[in-house]
């Protein structure tokens, strides 16, 4: 069994509404300093030793991620 | 009141949720900027075959899409059609509609006026998202200097930001605190500018680095075409310009004063010390293009014509008819859309007088008086590929009769022109056809058409879509407790009006049971349909309808079987004529209405009086749908036949 981690990014293009949201609430409760929020979605799959990166990637792009609108990263842990 | 119907096609495709979500996003704008408060929404949606594995990805992102960002907004969403056929399905249609609320003396125009007045821009920031999504830039390319390689024409929509932006413009309206206001919607800032200095006639000087940005990496040229969705364009006189920035700041809204209305006649757009365009707005806004398109009627329209559903075999015992009912019932278009509705929030905000799966969606606009307008939308793609100005105008008249069935007396039309491209000419011939169709049934109908929109290449390769007008009809009702229901209650008498041919060319039956698409459309009659929809208002006015529901797509065995559903009462009905066509044949300017034994005298009347033939069915009760000498089936086994399709396709 191996870990591998998938994290799920909207494209920075992209507009990210809850990281909006979080970036607004920060100064309100008193945290300063913070100019950006991006939020993601992190993933961590335990996988069969013989499924290879590549079968990950298309997990991610067919079904964690949504290509159109999303970037995603792969590593082993 | 205001609405209109707009389309999202295309980037409902490419991105279902987003693609919807954005659709109603900007028809919800596009009510606003009028001045109105938006109060329902609804939707017009067409999809490819139901067992086609691209619907199961489109189908419910669109729906999640479109229920997502409605109910974020507290919209109720009251209505509106699912269809499927082979013709939509690398081109789903998702035709957004909106009805606003204002005072006729609050109307704000799209106009910039007064030299010396700012521009204020506000909402969202401005992003990289949807550049190119109505334009030509997309095919630029970013890589050389290590900007990203591709901007995406896919706009992610906001549904908080959007609540915040419509309480904002109603506080600065209410304030009287602009002279013209304007939405950015396709081709974003450089199209909002333009038009608001040529309605105008004056000039505008626009400085766009001073655009509230969400990536400073954008060029001006991006910033100018950017579609990023929840942005509105004011003119504001100077000394109002400070309460405005001070509303906007109440409600959280961004906004930028991002230069003036000049007397020069030309848009000046400057980016730091650098001119970027000076041109006269009207060459942008109006002087379009003029096309002269060939058209040229479908060379195999007389085949298909020609190709009548009288060859079709019917079913002639009465366990085929029962089985043929079950069978049509269950069909993808005909089944209960309770999957798609159920997803939407139908009776937010608490002014919800009807909704799906009544004729049309009821909303009561004053509480004091219960004034109220009724709202359908229609639309026929097969008719109108067998003719296209017949199937228009049956279109027109079924969202005419769809709003009278309720009770409520139509009043104004809005449309969305759905069509394959406009480089075929035979294409052209259809949508040429349509519009006069649409035109002509207006002028008989009386209904005037406020707007609406026109979406073309509307199709895969060189394989157009089924030409697809789709009509919205609003209706005004004096009193939302008046409004008439499809379920029956029981021990009523159930009349048909109007009459009933063999019509069969471009039916759910020949398509859903043969595969058939032939023939010409059911016969328009637009007198009738006015006589029948005068009867359908003056009844319900005189409180002499207990319930009423159109007769469309599957005909009286569908009307029948809807209103057994909705009202959980049965019926027991007697055929006239032959029952193959009595059930299933689509003849328009009909309807079923349910009225007390003891009224049926003085509704009798009415309907000689206005010239609609009233023919006795039978009586509603009773727990089974009973068709003398033909079939009887219990309401569980209806039920369980006409809710299940969407649910075991897309749970």
């Amino acid at each position: 069994m191996a870990r591998v981690v998938v994290d799920v990014m909207l494209k920075p293009e992209i507009l990210d509404p809850q990281g909006q949201a979080i970036a607004q609430a920060l100064p309100r409760l008193g945290f300063g300093g913070v100019a950006d929020v991006r939020a993601g979605k992190h993933f961590v799959l335990d996988v069969d030793d013989d499924v290879s990166e590549q079968a990950v990637r298309e997990i991610a792009d067919t079904l964690l991620a949504n290509p159109v609108i999303e970037d995603f990263e792969v590593r082993a842990e | 009141m205001t609405f209109k119907i707009e389309s999202h096609n295309h980037p409902s495709y490419v991105e279902p949720y987003q693609g919807a979500a954005t659709g109603v996003g900007g028809i919800v704008r596009d009510i606003l900027t009028m001045g109105a408060r938006p109060v329902a929404v609804m939707d017009s949606l067409r999809f490819g075959r139901i067992d086609a594995p691209d619907t199961a990805r489109v189908l419910p992102g669109v729906v999640a899409g479109i229920g997502g960002y409605g109910n974020c907004l507290g919209l109720p969403n009251v209505g509106g059609e699912v269809y499927f056929d082979d013709s939509y399905a690398g081109n789903p249609l998702v035709n957004a509609l909106c009805v606003g609320v204002m005072r006729t003396d609050g109307i704000k125009l799209a106009k910039a006026d007064g030299p010396g007045n700012h521009v204020v821009l506000f909402g969202a920031r401005t992003g990289g998202d949807g550049i190119g999504g109505a334009s030509v830039l997309a095919s630029a390319t970013f890589d050389d200097d290590g900007k990203p390689a591709k901007r995406p024409s896919v706009q992610v929509g906001d549904p908080f930001t959007e609540k915040l932006l419509i309480e904002c413009c109603l506080a600065i309206f209410a304030a009287d605190l602009v002279v013209g206001i304007q939405d950015l919607g396709a081709a974003g800032l450089s199209c909002a500018i333009t038009e608001l200095a040529s309605a105008g006639d004056v000039g505008m000087r626009v400085r766009l680095d001073v655009v509230p940005l969400r990536d400073s990496s954008l060029a001006p040229e991006e910033i100018l075409m950017s579609e990023s969705q929840e942005r509105m364009c004011a003119v504001v006189e100077p000394e109002k310009l400070a309460r405005v920035l001070e509303l906007c700041e109440r409600w959280g809204v961004t906004a930028t004063a991002i230069g003036e209305v000049t007397d020069t006649g030309r848009v000046d757009i400057g980016w730091h010390n650098e001119q970027i365009a000076d041109l006269p707005p009207r060459s942008v806004a109006h002087d379009g293009p003029i096309y002269d398109r060939p058209i040229r009627r479908p060379d195999d329209l007389d085949a298909l014509q020609a190709d009548s559903p009288a060859v079709l075999r019917r079913p002639s015992t009465v366990d085929e008819l029962r089985e043929t009912l079950l069978r049509m019932i269950s069909a993808p278009n005909l089944a209960g859309k309770r999957w798609v509705t159920d997803q939407y929030d139908r009776y937010v905000q608490g002014n919800t007088a009807l909704a799906h799966p009544h004729d049309a969606g009821v909303i009561r606009i004053d509480e004091s008086t219960g004034l109220g307008v009724a709202v359908a939308t229609d639309g026929n793609g097969r008719y109108c590929r067998l003719d296209p100005y017949v199937g228009a105008q049956l279109a027109l008249a079924e969202a005419y009769r769809n709003v009278a069935a309720c009770g409520s007396r139509p009043v104004a039309v809005t449309d969305c022109l759905n069509f394959g491209s406009p480089e075929d000419p035979t294409v052209m011939w259809q949508f040429a056809e349509t519009v006069q169709g649409l035109a002509d049934g207006c002028v008989e109908l009386g209904t005037p058409v406020t707007g609406g929109n026109v979406s073309f290449y509307n199709q895969t390769g060189s394989t157009p879509i089924n030409p697809t007008p789709v009509i919205g009809m609003l209706g005004v009702i004096a009193d939302v407790a008046n409004r008439v229901r499809i379920g029956w209650p029981e021990g009523c008498r159930l009349l048909l009006l109007g009459s009933t041919r063999d019509e069969f060319g471009g039916s759910e039956w020949a398509w859903h049971v043969h595969g058939h698409l032939g023939g010409r459309p059911p016969t328009v009659d637009l007198a009738a349909e006015r006589a029948l929809a005068d009867v359908l208002v003056g009844a319900a006015d005189a409180g002499l309808l207990r319930a009423a529901h159109d007769l469309s797509d599957g005909g009286l065995a569908q009307a029948l079987v809807e209103s057994a559903i909705a009202g959980c009462v049965g019926a027991s009905v007697r055929l006239p004529g032959d029952p193959f066509v009595a059930l299933f044949s689509e003849s328009a300017a009909r309807a079923v209405v349910a009225v007390d034994p003891a009224e049926e005298a003085a509704f009798g009347d009415l309907c000689a009086g206005a010239g609609v033939v009233c023919t006795v069915l039978g009586e509603t009760g009773g727990s089974m749908l009973t068709v003398d000498g033909v079939f009887d089936v219990s309401l569980d086994e209806l039920r369980a036949a006409h809710k299940s399709p969407l649910p075991a396709r897309f749970d």
